[in-house]
């Protein structure tokens, strides 16, 4: 991957694509959007260019524009795109036709939207070779097969034939890269293309994505909103802020030397499991772009900004040659970078336990009467057999990936959804209502709920759909209180008041309806929602997974704040290492509705490792400048829960397969040696699962 | 593939319980009905004896299950006794009059399928323009105007002394004249569409705008695919599942229309047969011909399904 | 992330807010032509009813023996038809049957179908599936001829035809009112007041129902239009209004058999039954529009 970089001087005369000064608008109700504004960068030959940005930053417009497909209220109000030396705005509609999809191709966000759900993959690709390439039927259909197998598709005749809901995501994807590539393309612009891609898929794709810029040696504009991704990926990089670039530069320079309060900023949000230091958020939220700012667009958010950054233009300054940032403040910017504190060692909770979960398993079966009449499939089993505790004020990470039950597991522990077998106890006692068969062993069993209901409470992922549209905060808000405590009106009144400040929003949030926050905003009033009646228990499921890197630390730093405030235990659930890694003292890693290890959040993170576990720490993307490939790739996708592999359930992807005994024999959690914390399901010995990662190699080599 | 022949099998299962609850609610609605059967067919002048004699001979003094249980065994062997208006045998007179009727809904529907996809693909591609609004504006006359308004406005254009072009009712066999058929099939056939033709065209405008929309279209676009195959390669596959869906409701309206529509231009289909029962008190033809009119319809319906589950790769049968 | 404005109170009980509130709306109503003409017409069309008697020139009912099948002219503006009554005044009069019907009907579909249909979507399981296998049977059968044989067994009015009407909408309102549940129900704010532990009634009048106001009322507007149309398809067959009352689909039936004589008696009835029925269409559609916004101009 090293080998590939080049450096920004090779090939200055001829780029592939010259963007100068190109500003973009969109028409709207309320006026117009200055969704980009006067950005320039040049693309050389087989150079990959990254672009960065948060929600709202105008990456994926800018992608837009020099494909000439910006939505119909959008136009170019000034610049050229280049491409080869030919402004694309000139280009007649025909001759625009026959550039897209064979010089100049596109790789979609979401390939599960973006192949037509009733036409065979195969064809798919085959439309585009036909219409650019001068090709006989059966050269087209060979050529068709031979970009599946190009894309690492391992039976690529039975996957022409697929129609795309036959595909997992990972497999879309690389189709959705299969068509792109199929006219070689000289330039090939990819927007988000591991977004929505477990880490674990996201690996192989990269990887993929590695083997193709060697094979085909062609340019790339990579748009992404994951740093760690373009630190692996890209030659040079862009840092998109609201409409403008604030930072550019070969990756190296801006990841090492981050020169910009917003690069420094980002960098400080993102949670990283190789560094141990507390996320720092980016205070307040990107600037309406319906007026023209004046100044520097990220002043309203920067600490090191002065009187004079709200005024004129600010220009591009040059910190080595190659590397530019729009910064007026350059000088203090680098002497005292924003950089994120040395984490407090971790304290390790021993209070008496809260809730205590022994052998839970929910299992779906068929639904309907006709259903039961005709089908005997076998369940779906979603939590298969877990137990855990959590205690008083201690935070317990359950992580996965998707399919894993970790969200099911929150819906039966919730009483969402009833438990098929197991037993979930509350301060000690069994909160199950099936056993009670009398009426005042019913009405104890009642009160027992009641008490649950009141002393757990929820926050979900996703901020759009967390609020009520149609009350204000205030009443959403109320309600717990209304239900849980004896307030009067005027007590609840104050107790609104103080819980809308303690998640850092003002009282004038109350009168607002969910439509006039933004994201951020709405999972703080989900977060007051949910400790307004004060609960002794939260359960968070991927409460930031919908959040931009920057809002996303704003609300952990939160979380951790009213935990310490009210001696909340929470059981955090997220598919992101690097949140458990800010937030938990436990974790518990998930694999197929089991749980395959179990410990202390730093014992999780050392060695010895569950092989699962070692691939899921390996494959995330990091901002570290290292070089090293150390990703574990596993094969295939994870197994249908319908269907789990017998013996241990990850044998058929692991990497470290010993043998039958994996095939036959389910491992139990047991005890590692290095801890009596420290659990992990594995036949492996402790030998084996001791292997550091390829990186603690690098370290103790040093 | 054993999964498609499974949920036919389920979807059979469930046509012949809805035809069984169908005929369940025709029984009860029907006796329900107030006037007594006997005394409709003696007339008002019979003695009390005489009616007491015939209903004990229709077995109208039985409990309630045992004479639905009789009724519905008529229904199984096509033996459903005479009519009380007509005195010939019910299936005589239903048979007939069934396939008149389908023959007008089989004209009505090529009629609505093809001109009303056709004009449902122009609009959504002029989106927005001139043609979009002239064909919208058509629709929404198409909705609001009732199929025996339209009858009678066309009538009044076409079928009048003016222009003497078509005939205002009755019906000619193929048979005999196939001329005289397509003649007098011609206003009521027209009529049922223009009122069918505005959902399909409608429909078909929503999804062929979402799809133009689509982000597997806008791909298309952005692979250099001409304007053409993105519209019919791309988004007009997409489009038409959901269209044969709304057809198929469309089927429902279409055996109400022909209500109206046989009413109005005396054409001798089996709409007109159940108002002439009803105006008449003809219970046991009342009975017969709204079970064939549902019977028909829940078929419709069946087969419908059948063909969406043939055509959508990604149909999800559970 | 602190506002400045942390110290101002709650506005919640401003008056001034409130009213801002309903001018809100109001610009609302009239910034969209769709929902503006169609409520001016029907509205001027429901105060014409409403008035007809008063306004009237002629008694509706009356006879004029011998000033049959005139044309318009200055003393019956609209004509007379074969018995020599007003069509105008006739007319005038002729919407409140139409739109009685048609919007009671609709109102008493709404008050079954709603929590119907929030019942089926928010228990699920078997009484989701008991309640839509009923809804299936009852949709079986055509409209139009499901209500005709409900009336075959009460007195033809405009109220039995209002009820038979309204009966055979109740599926068509709760199949609507259980899918929008359906969508709504697996929003997190219900799962979070599951998690509170509120009763299903709290969660279907207060959580839900709510939130799914825009498609009911899109439908509910559409079904105004539908149930008119049925309404003087009964009338038509004889099974609805029934003479000398009169009423738009009457009218039209009457004057089938005089077409040739007077085209004024059909086409005068059917012009004001067509733009009501046009009216609530554009309505409907106005209201999808502008509630149920699918794609939005914004995104950037």
């Amino acid at each position: 991957m090293s080998s590939t970089k080049t450096s920004p001087e090779q090939h200055q005369s001829n780029p592939v694509l010259s963007v100068a000064s190109v500003s973009v608008e969109y028409a709207t109700k309320e006026g117009s959007v200055k969704a980009l504004r006067h950005v320039s960068f040049d693309i050389q030959p087989g150079e990959v260019f990254g672009l960065a940005g948060e929600s709202g930053s105008g990456k994926s417009t800018l992608a837009r524009a020099i494909l000439r497909a910006l939505d119909d209220n959008g136009s170019q109000t000034s610049g050229s795109i280049q491409y080869k030396g030919e402004d694309l705005q000139n280009l007649s509609p025909n001759a625009l036709r026959s550039l897209r999809g064979s010089d100049i191709a596109f790789v979609p966000q979401e390939p599960a939207k973006a192949l037509n759900p009733s036409i065979e993959v195969g064809e798919q690709i085959a439309e585009t070779i036909r219409e650019h390439q001068n090709l006989s039927e059966s050269e087209v259909q060979s050529q068709t097969i031979e970009m599946l197998r190009q894309v690492n598709i391992s039976d690529p005749d039975y996957c022409a034939e697929s129609y795309p809901h036959e595909l997992s995501g990972g497999m879309k994807q690389r189709v959705a890269f299969a068509i792109g590539l199929s006219c070689n393309p000289d330039l090939l612009i990819l927007d988000e293309p591991t977004t929505g891609l477990d880490v674990t898929t996201e690996g192989k794709v990269l990887q993929m994505i590695d083997d193709l810029i060697e094979e085909f040696e062609t340019s790339i504009l990579f748009v992404t909103h994951n740093l760690g991704v373009l630190a692996e990926k890209a030659d040079r990089v862009g840092i998109l802020y609201a409409g403008e670039i604030m930072e550019i530069g070969a990756t190296k320079d801006v990841f090492t030397n981050p020169s910009n309060p917003y690069t420094q900023g980002l960098l400080a949000a993102v949670p990283d499991i190789d560094r141990d230091v507390e996320i720092e958020a980016i205070p307040g939220e990107v600037p309406d772009l319906s007026a023209a700012p004046t100044g520097c667009v990220f002043a309203d958010r920067c600490e090191f900004a002065t009187e004079e950054c709200h005024e004129g233009s600010i220009d591009l300054e040059t910190v080595t040659p190659g590397h530019e940032t729009r910064c007026r403040r350059l000088e203090t910017v680098q002497s005292d970078p924003i950089q994120a504190e040395l984490r407090d060692a971790r304290t390790n909770y021993s209070g008496s336990k809260i809730l205590e979960v022994t052998n839970l398993k929910k299992y779906y079966g068929q639904s309907s009467f006709v259903d039961r009449l005709f089908g005997s499939e076998s369940p779906v089993k979603a939590v298969d057999g877990v137990s855990f505790d959590i205690h008083e004020s201690e935070t317990l990470g359950i992580v996965g990936e998707s399919g894993c039950g970790k969200s099911t597991l929150a819906r039966t522990l919730l009483q969402l959804l009833e438990p098929t077998a197991g037993e979930i106890r509350f301060r000690g006692e069994s909160i199950d209502m099936i056993g009670s068969r009398t009426l005042p062993q019913l009405a104890a069993s009642q009160s027992k709920m009641a008490d649950f209901r009141k002393e757990v409470q929820v926050v979900f992922q996703d901020p759009e759909s967390s609020l009520n549209p149609s009350n204000t905060v205030y009443e959403t808000l109320e309600r717990p209180l209304e239900l849980f405590t004896d307030l009067t009106q005027e007590e609840r009144e104050n107790r609104i008041e103080e819980i809308i400040q303690q998640v850092d929003l003002g009282i004038t949030y109350l009168d607002r309806h969910p439509h006039e926050l933004s994201g951020g905003e709405k999972q703080r009033v989900a977060i007051a929602r949910a400790f307004a009646g004060n609960p002794s228990l939260v359960i968070l499921d991927e409460p930031v997974s919908a959040l931009d890197v920057s809002v996303q630390a704003s609300i952990i730093n939160l979380l951790r704040e009213l935990r310490e405030e009210y001696g909340t235990s929470y059981l955090l659930i997220s598919h992101n290492l690097g949140v458990i890694n800010e937030i938990c003292e436990r974790v518990a890693v998930m694999y197929l509705g089991e749980f395959v290890e179990m410990g202390t959040t730093e014992e999780i993170f050392q060695p010895p490792y569950h092989p699962y576990t070692r691939a899921l720490l390996t494959n995330i993307p990091t901002t570290e400048m290292d070089t090293a490939d150390r990703r574990v790739y596993l094969e295939g996708d994870v197994p249908s829960a319908r269907d789990p592999p017998v013996g241990c359930s990850f044998h058929s992807r692991c990497p470290q397969k010993i043998g039958d005994i994996c095939e036959c024999e389910r491992p139990e959690l047991e005890q590692a040696a290095d801890s009596d914390t420290h659990t992990v399901a594995c036949h492996l010995d402790e030998k084996e699962m001791m292997v550091p990662l390829a990186e603690d190699i690098e370290e103790s080599d040093r | 593939m054993s999964n498609t022949k499974q949920y036919i099998v389920k979807r059979f299962v469930y046509l012949l319980a809805t035809m069984f609850a169908v005929s369940v609610v025709i029984f009860g609605l029907a006796n329900a009905l107030p006037g007594n059967v006997a005394r409709t067919i003696l007339g008002s002048y019979a003695t009390e004896d005489k009616v007491n004699a015939l209903e004990a001979q229709l077995g109208l003094n039985d409990p309630l299950y045992v004479q639905y249980l009789d009724w519905l065994h008529g229904v199984l062997t096509l033996n459903l006794g005479n009519s009380i208006k007509y005195g010939q045998p019910i299936t005589e007179l239903v048979i007939p009059k069934l396939l008149n009727s389908l023959q007008l809904a089989g004209v009505t529907m090529v009629i609505v399928v093809t001109i009303g996809i056709a004009l449902g693909v122009v609009s959504a591609v002029k989106h927005n323009g001139r043609v979009d609004s002239v064909i919208s504006t058509f629709v929404y006359a198409g909705v609001s105007i009732p199929e025996f308004v339209t009858g009678l406005l066309l009538i009044l254009l076409l079928g009048g002394p003016v222009f003497s072009v078509f005939p205002a009712s009755g019906y000619v066999s193929p048979f005999e004249s196939v001329v005289g058929w397509g003649t007098h099939m011609f206003l009521p056939a027209l009529t049922l569409s223009i009122v069918l033709m505005t959902h399909v065209v409608r429909q078909t405008r929503s999804e062929m705008v979402e799809a133009l929309n689509s982000e597997y279209a806008d791909a298309a676009r952005l692979k250099g695919l001409s304007r053409q195959k993105v519209i019919i390669k791309h988004a007009l596959r997409n489009s038409l599942l959901p269209t044969i869906t709304v057809i198929a409701l469309n089927f429902g309206y279409l055996m109400g229309g022909l209500v109206v529509v046989e009413e109005l231009f005396a054409y001798p289909g089996i709409g007109r047969l159940v108002v002439g029962a009803i105006r008449n008190r003809d219970l046991p033809l009342i009975q017969a011909a709204v079970l064939v009119i549902a019977f028909t319809y829940t078929f419709g319906n069946f087969l419908a399904d059948i063909l969406y589950t043939r055509l959508n790769p990604q149909i999800d049968y559970s | 992330m602190i506002p400045d404005n942390r110290l101002t109170k709650p506005t919640r009980t401003n008056r001034f807010y409130r009213l801002h509130r309903v001018a809100d709306r109001l610009r609302w109503f009239t910034k969209n032509d769709k929902i503006l003409y169609p409520s001016v017409v029907i509205s001027v069309i429901m105060v014409v009813s409403v008035l007809g008697p008063y306004i009237s020139p002629f008694d509706p009912t009356a006879t004029h023996p011998t000033e049959t099948y005139l044309a318009p002219n200055a003393k019956y503006l609209f004509g007379t038809d074969h018995i020599g009554r007003d069509l105008l005044s006739r007319v005038l009069i002729g919407g409140r049957s139409t739109l009685l019907l048609g919007v009671g009907s609709t109102a008493l579909a709404m008050t079954f179908g709603v929590p119907i249909g929030l019942l089926a979507g928010i228990k699920g399981g078997y009484i989701d599936e008991a309640i839509m296998r009923v809804m299936d049977v009852i949709m079986s059968f055509p409209t139009l001829l499901l209500a005709l044989i409900l009336l075959t067994s009460l007195p033809s009015n405009v109220w039995t035809a209002m009820l038979a009407v309204g009966v055979v909408f109740i599926p068509k309102i709760s199949r609507v009112v259980r899918s929008s549940t359906l969508e709504v129900k697996n929003e997190e704010y219900v799962e979070a007041a599951r998690v509170r532990g509120e009763s299903d009634g709290y969660i279907m009048f207060y959580e839900v129902l709510p939130n799914i106001i825009p498609p009911i009322a899109v439908e509910s507007t559409i079904r105004v239009g539908y149930a008119i149309i049925i309404g003087a398809s009964l009338s038509f067959l004889g099974l609805g209004a029934q003479p000398p009352a009169p009423d738009w689909g009457y009218m039209i039936a009457q004057s089938q058999n005089h077409i040739w004589q007077t085209p004024w008696f059909l086409i005068w009835p059917a012009l004001f039954l067509g733009l009501t029925i046009f009216s609530f269409n554009v309505l409907g559609d106005g209201l999808r529009d502008e509630l149920d916004p699918k794609v939005t101009g914004d995104q950037v």
